[in-house]
């Protein structure tokens, strides 16, 4: 066996009131190709921003020895000075400039400041070779695919002299076409000698490349298996096997008839208009039932919901959306929102508050008609409002009048489900409601989505965390690529099922 | 709900509840804070008053000074909301300007009849005005062109059809007296004169100084009323909110603020009276400062506008169509330049090309000393007309004074600059 070239001892990562890593442990043998799997929230981004300095020496606990030597890294030049080379799963390019500009930036061949052209056009084309693109390097970024985009990152880190590449879900956003040269390109280099990390979720991939696995989950490292026992089987009951505590407010489903209906739904991505985002995806929901959307970051679940909430997302959107069995017209945001539909977004900082005013004036945003008279907003009106949805959904503040920017994560995420529970839908989407938020705080949210389903509110949960799914819904979609890949009762779902059906459903036509 | 049993929730309270005594004294400082600027432009007139050896407060200085201050007044009522929705516009000058030399080409050149009668012709005015801001709200809130850039190249154009206009250099005038009254004239005493000291003619047949003193009645008796409506007005509100169980702000506080207020607009409203009464413009920007006052704080669509400058996307994800409102705030912000060309134009009695040039700058600067944030979401209508007076005042009392002109400048700079740095600093400390 050859030589171990990073071992990561003991890493503990803790954020303010999180502990993202506890005791991980990684060890990586020169010239294999090593792939660190686990959900979203893991841990393995983490862990791999220690690793690359990202996060400096002294900021976590325990050690990483590379090449036989302690190293601190005190920013990502120390890590990539020693040929530690990460690419992440946003791409790090300037689309604006070319393909040699890109993959020489910050590190431009020049004399006294001024940029030898020639020697980096040579150096781009040697290096475009060697990932098997065919591209002129004065090509701009904007104009090639996202695949040769992850391609000319690869380019880059080979400028830096890499020893030890790192790919953070490298296949994400690519065909199965490009994923499949990608991995080529990653066996190739394998046969050079170079050392790889991938991290993935698509566990074919895993199967295919990797030498050794290793699963994190809950911040902590499971187990690392070595090729001969490598097996989806293995792998997802590893990825998942968590306990199911009693973490959920109990509920009866009362349910009703059908409230929503979506028909071949079916979106084009708004900047990259040849790429089909959603894949016809057809779906119900009845009242008072609670229906989850299970999937992984970048299966488009999001990207469906924002869609369907007035256009909010996307390009070519052709399908129908049926209100109790009428077709309706969801083509702007305050149309959706006429016809009883609600969409409480993941991201509540960007999308859901105004951070800059408080509490009073974000609850009733949604719904200003419903405090006013003739477009003259009733102050006292507003304030019993803003007050009553305070104390329904428990949001913990001085007054309404604080800054929803100073509330923590739970509270705001209250302040967002105020507002739209104030708008009075009769659909609610809720797209990652929990997350970022405390234990307790997440408790308190399921007990609203529970009361609301009670009240025969038919209701869209989206979520990462398969156990939050299982526990309060009552019917599961499993999304993966843009298409709906599974569906199933939520007393016959466990997240093996789930995880099954989103690694086995990969590309497969729901 | 809140009742319900579960994991006891541990996160938030501690940064979330104040105690009771704090939140009165934070209350106490929010209120120092929101009065500080006025504390400021009192603090400035006071200076003035002295450095001026008491001309500052003269009955004739204080028309002129609303006279000539007032456009920008009313033109930082419509930037306070351009600025407020995340924008800004560096057109207005140069509207206003184009405007002026509109109405006078209107009323002066062109033959157009009973179409000259200046109220026919301020109609229009305003008009083309809402149409000019329409169309560089449409690229602004439609196309996402960058409202800088937008309003840049307005600037710019609507100088230039200033200027082609009015024939190169050339003004135009004289605009007739009615149309002066605008911004010269005073509201009629249809109470009639009250005499407090006849004149008295000495024996070379002039008047004495210090005699003759007569008071405007009708503006006295509008004074008292706004007063007594002001007083009322506030009491009421308070009853209401205490009635509904809501906690108001404190008593005292709330007498003491109705009457400062209520002395200083008495002071004020008997200057005018022992001159010439209320000037008509006066009138118009104090009912424009008021219908504003009650769009930003009470209607939704004003509501609105801060919702979008604060967070333009959430406010789009809430229903608002940000695109529509963006426009009417750039076709309100053209209506009100308009008006501020008109003032303009009736203050100088002629058309002149270079009207309100580098007026934009005083403008945004009103607003920004009145604590707007260039970042949107925040600002208040009346932080915009104290800031617009400030500056008017400084102009004003420098002039008096006989500061050059270039170095009243560099002191409305310093303002400025020192205006905007104590309110981040004070954000950032509070």
């Amino acid at each position: 066996m050859a030589s171990t070239i990073l071992e990561m001892r003991d890493i503990t990562k803790t954020f303010p009131g999180v502990k993202a890593l506890s005791n991980v442990n990684l060890r990586v043998e020169e010239g294999e190709i090593h792939a660190v799997v686990g959900e979203n929230g893991a841990g393995k981004s983490t862990l791999m921003k220690v690793l690359s300095g990202v996060y400096a020496t002294g900021t976590y606990d325990g050690a990483i020895v590379y090449r036989g030597e302690e190293c601190h890294f005190k920013g990502i030049h120390d890590s990539e000075h020693k040929g530690i080379v990460i690419i992440h799963q946003e791409l790090a390019l300037v689309p604006m400039l070319s393909i040699a500009e890109n993959i020489f930036l910050g590190n431009e061949h020049a004399k006294f400041g001024v940029i030898d052209w020639n020697a980096n056009e040579t150096r781009t084309s040697a290096l475009l070779k060697k990932v098997g693109l065919k591209e002129d390097p004065k090509t701009l970024i904007t104009n090639i695919g996202v695949g040769k985009q992850q391609l000319v990152e690869i380019a880059k880190a080979l400028s830096k002299e890499v020893k030890l590449l790192i790919l953070d879900e490298p296949t994400a956003s690519l065909s199965e076409k490009d994923s499949q040269a990608l991995l080529d390109l990653l066996l190739e280099f394998k046969r050079q000698g170079m050392t790889s990390i991938l991290i993935s979720h698509k566990l074919n991939e895993v199967n295919r490349v990797a030498d050794k696995v290793t699963v994190i989950r809950d911040g902590r490292t499971i187990e690392t298996l070595s090729k001969k026992d490598i097996s989806e089987d293995r792998i997802i009951t590893s990825m998942v096997g968590r306990s199911l505590d009693d973490r959920y407010p109990p509920r009866e489903p009362k349910i009703g008839e059908v409230v929503l209906q979506v028909k071949n739904w079916s979106v084009y991505h708004p900047i990259h208009a040849e790429r089909q985002v959603i894949k016809g995806i057809d779906i119900k929901v009845r009242k008072g039932e609670v229906v989850g959307i299970a999937g992984l970051m970048g299966a488009g679940r999001t990207e469906f919901a924002m869609s369907l909430f007035g256009r909010s997302y996307g390009r070519h959107i052709t399908g129908e959306v049926l209100l109790k069995g009428k077709p309706i017209d969801v083509s702007s945001v305050s149309k959706a929102v006429d016809h009883g539909i609600a969409y409480v977004t993941e991201d509540r900082k960007t999308y859901g508050l105004n951070l800059i005013d408080h509490i009073k004036h974000n609850i009733t945003l949604a719904n200003l008609g419903g405090v006013s008279r003739h477009a003259v907003i009733d102050d006292l009106r507003e304030l019993a409002v803003a007050n009553d949805y305070k104390a329904k959904t428990n949001i913990r503040s001085s007054s309404v009048y604080q800054m929803t920017g100073n509330l923590s994560g739970g509270n705001q995420q209250k302040v967002v489900l105020s507002k739209w529970l104030f708008a009075n839908p009769e659909v609610l989407i809720l797209d990652e409601p929990t997350r970022g938020i405390d234990v307790g705080a997440k408790y308190e949210i399921y007990t609203i989505i529970a009361r609301l389903a009670s009240e025969g509110k038919a209701i869209i949960v989206i979520s990462s965390e398969m156990p939050e799914l299982l526990g309060i819904t009552d019917r599961i979609y499993v999304m993966n690529e843009g298409r709906m890949v599974g569906e199933m009762a939520a007393s016959d779902a466990s997240q093996e099922k789930i995880m099954r059906a989103i690694v086995r459903g990969e590309g497969k036509p729901s | 709900m809140t009742t319900e049993s579960g994991p006891a929730p541990k996160s938030g309270v501690a940064e979330d509840v104040q105690q009771g005594p704090r939140v009165a004294v934070s209350a106490l400082i929010t209120n120092l804070r929101d009065y500080g600027l006025i504390l400021a432009l009192i603090a400035i007139m006071v200076f003035f008053q002295f450095t001026t050896s008491g001309t500052l407060f003269k009955p004739v200085n204080l028309s002129n000074l609303v006279q000539q201050n007032s456009f920008i007044i009313v033109m930082a009522l419509g930037m306070l909301l351009v600025i407020v929705s995340g924008h800004i516009d560096l057109s207005v000058g140069s509207v206003a300007g184009f405007i002026g030399a509109l109405a006078a080409m209107m009323m002066v050149i062109w033959p157009l009849g009973p179409f000259s009668n200046p109220l026919v012709v301020s109609i229009v005015c305003l008009i083309v005005g809402g149409l000019i801001g329409a169309a560089q709200g449409y690229w602004i809130a439609y196309h996402r062109i960058p409202s800088f850039i937008v309003t840049l190249a307005g600037m710019l154009i609507f100088r230039g059809i200033c200027q082609a206009l009015l024939g190169g250099g050339s003004s135009v005038g004289p605009l007739p007296a009615g149309f002066k009254a605008l911004s010269s004239g005073f509201i009629p005493d249809v109470i009639g004169p009250l005499t407090l000291i006849p004149p008295t003619v000495n024996a070379a047949g002039k008047t004495i100084v210090g005699s003759g003193m007569t008071l405007h009645m009708t503006t006295i008796v509008l004074g008292l009323v706004a007063v007594l409506a002001y007083a009322y007005f506030g009491l009421k509100a308070r009853r209401t909110r205490e009635a509904h169980g809501y906690q108001a702000e404190p008593f005292t506080l709330f007498v003491i603020k109705t009457l400062v207020t209520s002395a200083l607009a008495l002071f004020l409203v008997y200057q005018f009276a022992s001159y010439r009464g209320l000037p008509i413009v006066l009138m118009v920007m104090g009912a424009l400062i008021a219908l504003f006052v009650f769009v930003t704080k009470r209607m939704t669509i004003g509501r609105r506008i801060y919702a979008m400058g604060g967070n333009a996307k959430a406010a789009q994800l809430s229903g608002i169509k940000t695109e529509r409102l963006t426009l009417m705030v750039f076709v309100n912000m053209g209506v009100l330049s308009a008006l501020g060309g008109l003032i303009i134009a009736a203050r100088l009695g002629q058309a002149v090309p270079a009207a309100g040039l580098g007026s934009e700058l005083d403008v945004i600067a009103a607003v920004f000393i009145g604590g707007a944030s260039a970042m949107g979401g925040v600002g208040q209508v009346i932080g915009a007309v104290v800031g617009g007076f400030i500056m008017g005042v400084m102009n004003n009392g420098m002039s008096i004074m006989g500061v050059n002109v270039d170095w009243q400048q560099v002191v409305k700079g310093l303002v400025l600059l020192g205006a905007v740095v104590f309110d981040v600093y004070n954000k950032n400390k509070g």
